[in-house]
C-alpha cells in the first residue's frame, strides 16, 4: 500500500497538470470558433511554409 | 432594451432549468465602450467549409488598405482589419464577385456578444467540476470497492479537499440565482439545486470528520457538472439568440448622406435632425421621412405597402423612411428621422403587439414549476419521517433527505431542453435559420397554418421580364440597348432577359438616363425612348411594364412579374405535405397574386389586403384556434407578424419585420422553412422524451432514497446514466 504515498501525489499532479492546460486554452480563446478551426487543418495555404 | 432590475428577476426565475441572469446593461455598457477601435465586421451566411474560409480571406486581403482578414466560421463572420479609409462597400464587392453573399454589421452593437465573458465564465466553471469530478471519481471508485478504515478516511480527505473549494467555485451561478429567487420569495430551480450542493457538502464533511462510510463529495461535483453543462448549453443559445438579434440590428447600419454647408457628410441617423437635406443615390434606401426638393426619380414602396410599381417621386413628393430610391438622385429635406420617422413608429406599434400576444409558456418553466415544490416536500417527509421512526436521530434523517435532494438532482432535467435545443437551433443554422427567440422551436412545432405574403418573401422582389417572345426581334434590341444605360431594377431586368433570349443590341447612340422617366437615345437617326407609359405616350397598363417606342407604330409595353424566390415551390410543397394549411395574403394587385398563387398550388389567397387587415385575418384564425405560421418581410406585414403564434422574415426585410419575428431566413432560399418545421417537431417530441426519461429514474431512484438504501454510488450512477441518455436522445435529432 506504500505505493498509494507516490500514486495519488502523481494522480493529483496530472490532474492539476491538465486543468492548467485547460485553463490556458480558454485564456487564450481557443474555444471561439471551434467550427472554423475544424476546417481550417483542411486548408494546403500553409502546408509548404508555416504561417508566420 | 433598457430593462429595469426586476424584469431581468423575473425572465431568470420563469426560464429555468437554465437560468443565468442576463446582465443586458452591463452589455448594453460592454457595446458602448467596444464600439470604438473595433475593425470592419462581415455577416456570411453562405460560408460553410474549408475553401470558403480561404476564398474569402484572400478576397478580403486583397482589396487595398486591408491588413488582415479572419472569418468565424462558427458565426458566419468575418472581421476585418483595415486601415480607417476603407469602408465596407469594396468588400462586399470583392465578395460578391467571388460568389459570397455578404452584409455589413455594425461592430458596435456586436462588440457585446464578441466578448462573451459570462459564457468564458461558465466554461471555465464547467472546466473546473469536470477535472475534479474526475479526480474525486478516482478516489470514490476505490472506496466503493471496499477500500479500509485509515485509506477511506484518507481518501474522503482528499475527495473533500478537491470537493469544497470546486463547490464553492463552480456552485456560484446556482447559489446567486437561488439567492435572488428566494430574496422575491419564490422557488425557483436552483433552490433545490443549491440545498442539494450545500447539504451534499456538509454531510460529507461532516461523515468525514467521524470516519463515516459514506460520503457524497463526488456526487456533489458531479451534480455541478451535468448542471452547468446544461447551463452552459443553454446559454450558447441565448447568446446566439441574442447575438442573431444584434446582427439583425446590426445589418442595417444607420447611416445618411446629409449636406451640410454645400458639403456631403455622413452622419449616423441618430445625429440627422429635421429640416436637414439629405442625398439618397439611386440604389440606396430612404433613410428619413421627408420631403423632396431636388431631382426626379421613382421609389419603390413594395417594402412599405407590398406594391410592385414603382411610383415616380419629384420635388415635392412624400417620401417615407425605408423606400428604395431607383433611378435619379433626390435630395430630401428631413420631415421625421430616428424615433419620429414612421418606419420606427411602426417599428413601435409592433413592439405594443408583441407585449399583448399572450406570453407563452415553455415546457422547461412548466416542468420547473412542477419540480421544484416537489423536491422540497419530498426531501423534507423524508426527514420528518426517519426522525419520528429512529427516535431523533438527527444524522441519519439529514442523510437521507441529502441523499433524497441529490437523487432527484435535476441533472437529466436540466439537460433535457438545452441539450435538444442546442442540437436543433445548429441544424437549423447550418441550413439557413436563425433562431431569434428561444421559445420559437416549440411554438414552431405547434403551427397547423402558414400564412405567406407575396412580394419581398415568396418572391424576390426582383422583376423578371414576361413577354419578350411577343415583339419582333429588333424592338427588343434596341431596346436592350437602351435598357443597358440604366441601373433602374426594371431596365436591368429587361437587360438579362434579353441575354438569356441570345439577343445582341443594337446600335444606339447619344443614350442619355432622364431621371425618373427612361432612357433615351438615337437609333437609325431616329429618338428612341424606353421608359414610362406617359413619356412615351402610350396608355398604361395595369400590370408592370416599361414602354419603348420608336416612333413607327404604338409603344410597345414590356411587362414585368416578380421573379420567384429559389425554394418557394419546395417550401409550400413540403408546408401542405406535412399537412398544414397554406394561405397566401398579399397587397399587391388581383391578378398578380391570383398568378403567384397558382403557381405555388395555393388554394386560399386574397389580394390588395391592407397591413391591418392581414393582422386581423391572423388575429381571427388564431381565435378560430389556429396555430398560425406568418411569414412576411413588408412593414405592411408586421403587425401581423407580431400577432401570429410564430413568425419568419427573409434577412431582405425591413427592420421592423425582422425584429417582429421569431426567426430570419438568412440566405435567400425559402426552402429551409419546410425542414425548420420538420426539425421543430422532432425536438418538441425529444424534449418530451427527455422529461420521460428523467422521471423514470427518479421513479426507479427516489424509493430507494427514501428507505434510505441509496448509497453514494447509487445515486453516482443514477446521475450519470440519466444524463448521458438524455444528451444522447437529443442527438438522435435528424
Amino acid at each position: 500500500m506504500e505505493i498509494l504515498g507516490l500514486l495519488i501525489p502523481v494522480s493529483l499532479f496530472l490532474g492539476g497538470l491538465g486543468l492548467v492546460a485547460f485553463i490556458w486554452t480558454m485564456r487564450h480563446r481557443q474555444y471561439d470558433d471551434p467550427e472554423g478551426d475544424a476546417q481550417r487543418i483542411l486548408t494546403k495555404e500553409w502546408d509548404d511554409h508555416p504561417k508566420p | 432594451m433598457t430593462l429595469s432590475a426586476p424584469i431581468p428577476e423575473h425572465a431568470q426565475l420563469a426560464a429555468c432549468p437554465a437560468c443565468v441572469a442576463a446582465p443586458d446593461a452591463g452589455d448594453i455598457a460592454a457595446r458602448a465602450a467596444g464600439a470604438q477601435g473595433a475593425g470592419l465586421m462581415l455577416s456570411l451566411p453562405g460560408a460553410h467549409c474549408a475553401a470558403c474560409i480561404a476564398t474569402v480571406e484572400q478576397a478580403l486581403a486583397a482589396v487595398p488598405g486591408v491588413r488582415s482578414a479572419r472569418v468565424n466560421l462558427t458565426l458566419r463572420r468575418a472581421s476585418v482589419d483595415a486601415a480607417p479609409e476603407v469602408t465596407a462597400a469594396p468588400l462586399i464587392t470583392a465578395l460578391q464577385a467571388v460568389g459570397y453573399e455578404a452584409h455589413e454589421l455594425d461592430p458596435g452593437l456586436l462588440s457585446a456578444t464578441e466578448t462573451d465573458r459570462q459564457g468564458r465564465d461558465l466554461l471555465m466553471r464547467l472546466g473546473v467540476a469536470g477535472f475534479s469530478m474526475m479526480n474525486v471519481m478516482l478516489l470514490s471508485v476505490a472506496v466503493w470497492s471496499g477500500a479500509g478504515e485509515a485509506t477511506r478516511d484518507l481518501f474522503h480527505w482528499i475527495s473533500a479537499a478537491i470537493a469544497l473549494p470546486t463547490v464553492v467555485f463552480a456552485g456560484q451561478p446556482f447559489f446567486r440565482s437561488a439567492w435572488a429567487s428566494l430574496r422575491v420569495g419564490r422557488l425557483g430551480m436552483d433552490v433545490p439545486i443549491s440545498l442539494a450542493l450545500i447539504l451534499a457538502s456538509g454531510i460529507s464533511l461532516f461523515e468525514t470528520w467521524n470516519s463515516g462510510h459514506h460520503a457524497y463529495f463526488d456526487a456533489a461535483v458531479m451534480l455541478a457538472f451535468f448542471l452547468l453543462a446544461g447551463r452552459y448549453l443553454d446559454h450558447r443559445t441565448r447568446a446566439v439568440a441574442r447575438s442573431a438579434a444584434s446582427v439583425l440590428a446590426a445589418l442595417e447600419v444607420p447611416r445618411a448622406t446629409v449636406l451640410r454647408d454645400g458639403a456631403e457628410v455622413v452622419l449616423p441617423l441618430a445625429e440627422v435632425v429635421a429640416g436637414d437635406l439629405v442625398r439618397v443615390r439611386p440604389g440606396g434606401r430612404m433613410p428619413v421621412d421627408g420631403v423632396v426638393v431636388e431631382g426626379q426619380s421613382e421609389v419603390d414602396r413594395s417594402l412599405l405597402t407590398g406594391e410592385s410599381l414603382p411610383i415616380f417621386a419629384g420635388p415635392g413628393a412624400v417620401v417615407s423612411a425605408g423606400e428604395g430610391n431607383l433611378t435619379g438622385p433626390l435630395v430630401v429635406r428631413v420631415t421625421a428621422a430616428g424615433r419620429e420617422s414612421s418606419l420606427h413608429r411602426m417599428a413601435d406599434l409592433v413592439a405594443v403587439a408583441e407585449s399583448a400576444r399572450t406570453r407563452y409558456t415553455s415546457l422547461a418553466e412548466r416542468a420547473a414549476r412542477l419540480y421544484s415544490p416537489l423536491v422540497h416536500i419530498l426531501s423534507f417527509s423524508a426527514f420528518g419521517f426517519w426522525m419520528w421512526r429512529t427516535g431523533g436521530d438527527l444524522r441519519y434523517a439529514v442523510n437521507i433527505s441529502a441523499a433524497v435532494l441529490i437523487i432527484t438532482c435535476p441533472c437529466a432535467l436540466g439537460l433535457a431542453v438545452p441539450a435538444v435545443v442546442t442540437a436543433a437551433s445548429g441544424r437549423l443554422f447550418r441550413k439557413g435559420l436563425l433562431i431569434k427567440h428561444g421559445t420559437a422551436l416549440e411554438r414552431l412545432a405547434e403551427v397547423d397554418t402558414v400564412v405567406f405574403d407575396k412580394t419581398g418573401t415568396l418572391t424576390m422582389g426582383a422583376p423578371e421580364v414576361t413577354n419578350l417572345g411577343d415583339h419582333p426581334r429588333a424592338a427588343v434590341e434596341v431596346a436592350a440597348a437602351l435598357a443597358a444605360a440604366s441601373s433602374h431594377p426594371l431596365a436591368q431586368a429587361l437587360v438579362a432577359g434579353a441575354r438569356a433570349a441570345g439577343v445582341h443590341p443594337a446600335r444606339v447612340e447619344a443614350l442619355r438616363e432622364v431621371p425618373g422617366y427612361g432612357v433615351e437615345g438615337v437609333w437609325k437617326g431616329r429618338r428612341v425612348r424606353l421608359g414610362r407609359a406617359e413619356w412615351c405616350g402610350a396608355d398604361p397598363r395595369a400590370v408592370t411594364a416599361s414602354y419603348l417606342c420608336t416612333g413607327e407604330g404604338a409603344a410597345r409595353a414590356f411587362t414585368f412579374a416578380d421573379s420567384l424566390r429559389p425554394g418557394a415551390e419546395a417550401a409550400v410543397a413540403s408546408l401542405r405535405g406535412q399537412g398544414l394549411h397554406v394561405v397566401l395574403l398579399s397587397g399587391d394587385a388581383q391578378g398578380a397574386v391570383a398568378d403567384m398563387a397558382a403557381r405555388l398550388g395555393i388554394a386560399e389567397w386574397k389580394a390588395g389586403v391592407l397591413p391591418a387587415e392581414k393582422a386581423a385575418d391572423v388575429q381571427a384564425r388564431t381565435q378560430a384556434g389556429r396555430r398560425v405560421l406568418m411569414v412576411g418581410d413588408g412593414l405592411n406585414d408586421t403587425a401581423a407578424l407580431a400577432a401570429a403564434h410564430v413568425s419568419v422574415s427573409p434577412a431582405s426585410a425591413l427592420d421592423a419585420a425582422r425584429v417582429a419575428s421569431d426567426i430570419v431566413l438568412l440566405g435567400q432560399d425559402m426552402a429551409p422553412i419546410g425542414d425548420a418545421l420538420r426539425i421543430s417537431r422532432q425536438a418538441s417530441r425529444r424534449i418530451v422524451e427527455n422529461f420521460g426519461i428523467s422521471a423514470a429514474y427518479n421513479v426507479i431512484a427516489v424509493p430507494l432514497a427514501l428507505v434510505g438504501m441509496a448509497t453514494p454510488l447509487a445515486a453516482a450512477a443514477a446521475m450519470s446514466l440519466s444524463s448521458i441518455t438524455v444528451s444522447l436522445n437529443a442527438l438522435r435529432l435528424k
